[in-house]
């Protein structure tokens, strides 16, 4: 039977944690590459990902979650860490972080218009409308994973939903400066 | 600009020191090809000795090289191979005897990926290599061109760092960095993919000296703290046992070790590839670890009270069954590298630095001890092992001829000083154990990966590497014919190799876990061999064969005497069994003496 997503999100994860890993990389071409096959050697499946261009110059930051057991994210951890161009990886808990994803339904809007539910459901979210039109409606949501999948499973449930895609997720530590920038102060790339 | 300047250069003004350029005739600044500027490199690393073969894509290369090896004094040693795999392993070779990078040069495509095992092999022994392949020009990249592969992608997860140059201003840089990287910390192979038109492109020349990489820590900070909580637990330890690796090699801190092991009186255990990190004869060595190792060191592992792991891994291959070993013991660990700590061997103390560093700090904390009582314990159970294994392996009096009394004929005849390289299987098992280390970096061979093959390439290497050792290589029939094609670089060279086929017709190892798992069902493990001796006149290399007990001594003799490659092969007996063993799926004190197949 086809997996829908809010039933891998909600799969048993017994004894694992969801956790966030920060990875601060040399912007050099491959890096993503050998960071994920850290991931497939331990057939850890990577639940989202997100990679930009950090606050520093030349330094890409990824933002990676997985479920994992503590001992697995220390060694995937460490074996991230220990790529030559990874400046540095830290794993982190939800509560350790400020946390954004994104969630874009577009939905039908006759089945919108035909059931004030789904309306009510939409304001329930905080769900934003970008776009209405005769066909389609879209929605964007922005908040935490479970919130995102929520609003997703409300949508299917009300049997509107069109498309829907999810952003990887972002986050800041709690401290108040980036270590990173601490750490790379003054250097040059070899 | 004069020559001999000293200046300052490179990309980033906090990473790089200045250059004394040592050569004369050449000026910094003068416009050059990317090929060129790669030999200048190389020569900037102090490379002496290159293995590779030429090819489509970096024939450029191989134009630049032909000038600085036809000079009056040539710049390199150019070795040339008879496949590229053989390259790798070559530079594998060199490296492990002298200490420093091993080189090989290929082209790209099939040139590439056949270098791609020695590649691995070296990721898993911590073996400084730099691969050199051809890639095609920057802009057929991408369109399945002629002879194309995706070496970054493919070498990537299994290489200390892979990078392609597609500019011939980044080769000065590229090489440096590989170097550095190839050699600091926990050492490791580095492959650089060479497009063809930064081979041939131009651009003014400035060398590159790279000895720092933001991104990368090779030496961890020797925390004090770590230092005095192991000096504790080993200064409480009544029964401690150290584990040997081939950290202690890399880091050149034999010496540093044994005034460990001394002030502590510490029994010491050593892994197949730190067999050398201590002479055989040391009164500490209570012999090797492991699957085949020795008796003793595997059974006390379940009954020490402290396990002191210096530069090793915990491979599965010493451990046995990991969920019942050594769990009465608390283990301090001595690496360079913060992944293995934890990794299959939970910590009680990780003393993170380069051993030669972290030891001495170790030993200055310890108390001077006295462990006899323990250290004696250890006798039972060698003597045991003595007389049901090794007396009757080493010293048969009928039947056909062993390995292991072979191996041991020709460890007496080279009286310990003799660099051993050998081959996967059996006779890699039988050479390890029966072998005698004097001296440091005194045996080459494939422990990770376990690569057949690698033996005659590595002892090809090792010749230029230590050309003032005798070089020993054993193999089995089977190992010996995935490389046999060597012979030809060793005729070409006459590198003095001295080979050693241990032949039971069969690809033995692989025939015993058959018979001992498989219920004797033999599925393809018999070998129809050639006749090696026509083989060797073929290439005109001297050729002898053993059969006979009484023979033995007296052909080994000649093949030392012998100036230049020889070709021994043995008749052993087809169905020897390595013995001990820890069978798969058992705890190391479940070692065999006897295995009842």
């Amino acid at each position: 039977m086809k997996k829908d997503i809010a039933d891998t999100f909600a799969e048993n994860h017994d004894g694992q944690t969801l956790y966030t890993l920060l990875v601060y990389s040399e912007n050099i071409a491959g890096v993503l590459n050998q960071v994920t096959a850290v991931f497939t050697r331990r057939q850890v499946n990577i639940e989202s990902l997100n990679v930009s261009a950090s606050s520093i110059n030349g330094i890409h930051k990824y933002t990676i979650t997985c479920w994992s057991t503590e001992e697995q994210i220390v060694k995937i951890t460490k074996a991230i860490e220990k790529k030559i161009d990874v400046v540095k990886a830290d794993f982190y808990t939800d509560d350790e972080l400020f946390i954004h994803e994104e969630g874009l339904f577009k939905i039908s809007t006759p089945r919108l218009l035909e059931d004030p539910e789904i309306s009510r459901c939409i304001r329930h979210h905080d769900g934003r409308m970008m776009e209405v039109n005769p066909t389609y409606t879209t929605v964007l949501l922005a908040g935490l994973t479970d919130e995102v999948t929520h609003l997703y499973s409300e949508f299917k449930r009300f049997g509107c939903l069109l498309q829907y895609t999810r952003s990887g997720r972002i986050a800041l530590t709690r401290s108040t400066e980036d270590p990173v920038v601490k750490m790379l102060e003054g250097t040059d790339n070899g | 600009m004069s020559d001999n300047t000293k200046i300052k250069i490179g990309k980033g003004s906090g990473t790089q020191s200045p250059i004394e350029v040592p050569w004369s005739g050449i000026r910094i600044g003068e416009e050059c090809t990317g090929a060129e500027i790669m030999m200048r490199a190389l020569y900037q690393e102090d490379v002496k000795t290159i293995f590779g073969y030429p090819g489509g894509a970096i024939m450029p290369v191989f134009d630049a090289l032909y000038t600085y090896t036809q000079k009056k004094e040539p710049w390199f040693d150019f070795v040339l191979v008879r496949h590229e795999q053989a390259a790798a392993h070559s530079a594998e070779g060199y490296s492990r005897v002298s200490g420093n990078v091993g080189v090989a040069i290929v082209t790209s495509g099939p040139g590439a990926t056949n270098t791609l095992t020695g590649v691995a092999d070296a990721m898993m022994d911590s073996t400084p290599i730099v691969v050199v392949a051809g890639q095609v020009g920057v802009k057929a990249l991408g369109t399945d061109a002629f002879q194309e592969v995706d070496l970054v992608g493919l070498a990537q997860p299994i290489s200390k760092w892979s990078y392609q140059i597609r500019r011939p201003e980044d080769v000065a840089w590229a090489v440096s960095r590989a170097f550095y990287i190839a050699r600091s910390g926990r050492p490791g192979p580095v492959v650089l993919d060479f497009t063809r038109s930064a081979q041939t492109g131009k651009c003014k020349w400035e060398p590159s000296k790279v000895d720092s990489v933001r991104s990368y820590q090779p030496y961890p900070k020797l925390n004090i703290k770590a230092v005095k909580d192991a000096a504790q637990i080993i200064n409480n330890a009544k029964k401690p046992l150290a584990l040997v690796g081939q950290g202690v090699e890399l880091g050149g801190a034999q010496k540093e070790l044994r005034e460990f092991l001394e002030k502590g009186d510490i029994p010491a255990g050593r892994t197949l590839l730190g067999l050398s990190a201590l002479p055989s004869d040391h009164p500490l060595d209570v012999g090797m670890l492991g699957m085949h190792g020795n008796y003793a060191p595997n059974v006390k592992e379940q009954e020490c009270d402290v396990l002191i792991a210096i530069g090793m891994r915990f491979s599965d291959r010493v451990t046995g069954r990991l969920d019942t070993y050594a769990k009465q013991a608390k283990v301090i660990h001595l690496d360079i590298d913060p992944t293995e700590i934890d990794k299959n061997v939970k910590t009680d103390v990780a003393v993170l630095a380069d051993c030669k560093e972290s030891l001495p700090a170790l030993t200055n904390l310890i108390r001077k001890a006295d462990h006899k009582e323990w250290i004696d314990s250890f006798k039972p159970l060698w003597q045991k092992e003595t007389d049901q294994v090794i007396e009757p392996s080493i010293h048969p009096t009928e039947g056909p001829l062993l390995m292991g009394e072979v191996v041991n004929a020709v460890a007496e005849a080279t009286n310990g000083e003799a660099v051993l390289v050998n081959d996967v299987g059996e006779n890699q098992m039988f050479s390890a154990r029966y072998f005698k280390y004097k001296r440091s970096r005194s045996i080459v061979t494939s422990g990770g990966a376990g690569t057949m093959g690698f033996g005659l390439p590595a002892a090809i290497g090792a010749t230029f590497g230590a050309p003032d050792r005798t070089i020993c290589m054993f193999s089995g029939d089977g190992g010996f014919q995935m490389s046999i094609q060597e012979l030809g670089t060793i005729m070409e060279r006459q590198a003095p190799v001295k080979m050693i086929i241990l032949n039971n017709n069969y690809l033995g190892n692989v025939r015993q876990w058959q018979d001992l798992m498989f219920n004797h069902r033999r599925s393809f493990t018999r070998m129809l061999n050639p006749r090696y001796e026509d083989i060797a006149r073929g290439y005109n290399i001297p050729y002898d064969v053993a059969t006979e007990r009484k023979d033995l001594a007296a052909k080994i003799d000649k093949m030392l005497k012998t100036d230049g490659p020889f070709l021994l092969e043995v008749a052993v007996k087809e169905d020897e069994n390595i013995q001990p063993m820890t069978p798969p799926g058992k705890s190391v004190d479940e070692m065999m003496l006897h295995l009842d197949i």
